[in-house]
């Protein structure tokens, strides 16, 4: 069934969208990436550590980390409103949670790192091409880490497991439907990030995770070379 | 292992075995000696570390640093070094005496000035203006620069800062926050100390950076 199984825009089912990875592409803050799945693009500022205001949020065991994921208004083809909304609120919380076990904070108690990710163009995916914009970020504006965070979404189209679901697929309409998962995983392969929009089996679930492991290992390298690329143009 | 600076990612291994030691920015898992920050690989003697290329700056005693005073309190003053932590210059660590209530006079609320660093604790940073060269900024330039660039600018045992200064007759203090102050006796001789620093800054990768400064200056020369 998998080799006949035809995609939306023709790809093979264990296939992303053409990745584009960037980093330093925001010069005033003090870490910055850009991440693409072929037509979702995020990008993500950090700044920071730096003073945590208010004061009362401080934590002096350790650092804190504060996401911010936006959507713009002209980044899906009816226009949103801009500002933030209980989708963006949640998925703010949800990349602070699929990040926050590879950071090192306890070294800047009572600080703040602020991640800023913005999507600039949506095609489904966008917290996933989010969190690794963010990762990469993160690494760039030299915040310990233990590893890289990376992150794709696994379909189940009918009862198909596709990798990085388009928005064309999100909405398919044939057999089971659509299921959405997107999954983080650390570089040495732990699962920080976990979501299910839809139904599937414990079986396909678990052939879900495997895929996704396998794409977030593939991301990984990519995101190794963009930030060692950086140094190289100067 | 080469002697080309290597750029490593957290969560890269750089060195296998027991016969490394983890230095600065390093982590030992197992046999592995992985990288935990971004950065440059190095290893001096089978000790293996990262120097950290970007981030915010890494306060450290006795280092000289240029800040905006923040707050003045009764006892003393609070100075943005752009670091998380509070930084605290008390009135004890004025070089003359100050009357009470008339802390204003030898710093306000936006002033810049040279500090040093005192000591660091986990209650915040001290900081003193007691030793030469360390006082408030009245004139000259202030200018940004990422602070892990900050050894390159000063140059090996303050090469490349003293050429700046002997090129352009400028007075320039670096501090080791990133802020660099330029005071000469005319703007023209600050904006080319002040090019020159930048330029410094955005190349820090560069071999023979000295050379290629010093090449810089004999070419605004001659067009002059």
């Amino acid at each position: 069934m998998s080799e006949e199984f035809k995609r939306p825009d023709g790809r093979k089912v264990k296939e992303t969208r053409k990745i584009v990875a960037k980093v330093g592409i925001i010069p005033n803050a003090d870490g910055s990436a850009m991440f693409a799945f072929g037509d979702t693009i995020a990008i993500a500022a950090v700044y920071g550590p730096r003073k945590f205001h208010p004061q009362h949020q401080q934590n002096p065991e350790k650092g804190t980390l504060r996401c911010e994921y936006n959507m713009l208004s002209f980044s899906v083809s009816d226009r949103i409103r801009p500002g933030g909304n209980r989708r963006s609120a949640e998925i703010s919380k949800i990349t602070e949670w699929a990040l926050e076990p590879v950071l090192m904070l306890d070294k800047y108690p009572n600080a703040v790192v602020d991640v800023y990710i913005n999507i600039i163009q949506a095609n489904a995916s966008t917290r996933c091409a989010g969190i690794n914009a963010a990762a990469m970020a993160l690494a760039h504006a030299g915040i310990p880490m233990k590893g890289m965070v990376s992150s794709v979404s696994i379909g189940k189209l009918d009862k198909q497991i596709v990798v990085d679901v388009s928005k064309a697929e999100e909405d398919w309409e044939e057999g089971e439907g659509p299921t959405d998962i997107p999954m983080s995983f650390t570089s040495d392969g732990k699962m920080t990030h976990i979501q299910l929009d839809g139904k599937i089996t414990q079986k396909q679930l678990e052939e879900a995770i495997d895929t996704a492991k396998e794409a977030c290992a593939k991301i990984y390298d990519i995101q190794k070379n963009a930030l060692k690329e950086v140094v190289n143009e100067k | 292992m080469t002697d080309e600076k290597r750029l490593v990612i957290p969560g890269e291994v750089i060195a296998e075995g027991n016969d490394y030691l983890p230095g600065e920015w390093t982590e030992k898992r197992g046999d592995e000696i992985v990288a935990i920050r971004y950065g440059l690989f190095e290893e001096t003697d089978k000790l293996v570390k990262v120097i950290p290329i970007s981030g915010t700056y890494q306060p450290r005693r006795g280092n000289v640093v240029i800040g905006k005073v923040e707050n003045v309190l009764l006892n003393g003053w609070f100075i943005d070094i752009g670091t998380p932590e509070n930084s605290f210059l008390p009135v004890s660590e004025v070089p003359r005496y100050v009357n009470r209530g008339e802390l204003e006079s030898v710093l306000d609320i936006g002033d810049m000035v040279i500090a040093k660093i005192l000591n660091l604790s986990k209650k915040g940073i001290d900081l003193t203006i007691k030793s030469r060269g360390l006082e408030r900024i009245d004139d000259g330039m202030i200018l940004e620069v990422n602070s892990n660039r900050v050894p390159r600018v000063i140059g090996r045992e303050g090469s490349m800062v003293n050429l700046i200064k002997k090129e352009t007759g400028c007075e320039i203090v670096v501090g080791q926050n990133g802020i660099i102050w330029i005071k000469g006796s005319n703007i023209e001789d600050e904006l080319k100390a002040k090019k020159a620093v930048l330029f410094v800054a955005d190349n820090i990768f560069a071999h023979g950076l000295t050379e290629e400064v010093e090449k810089m200056f004999a070419k605004e020369k001659k067009n002059e």
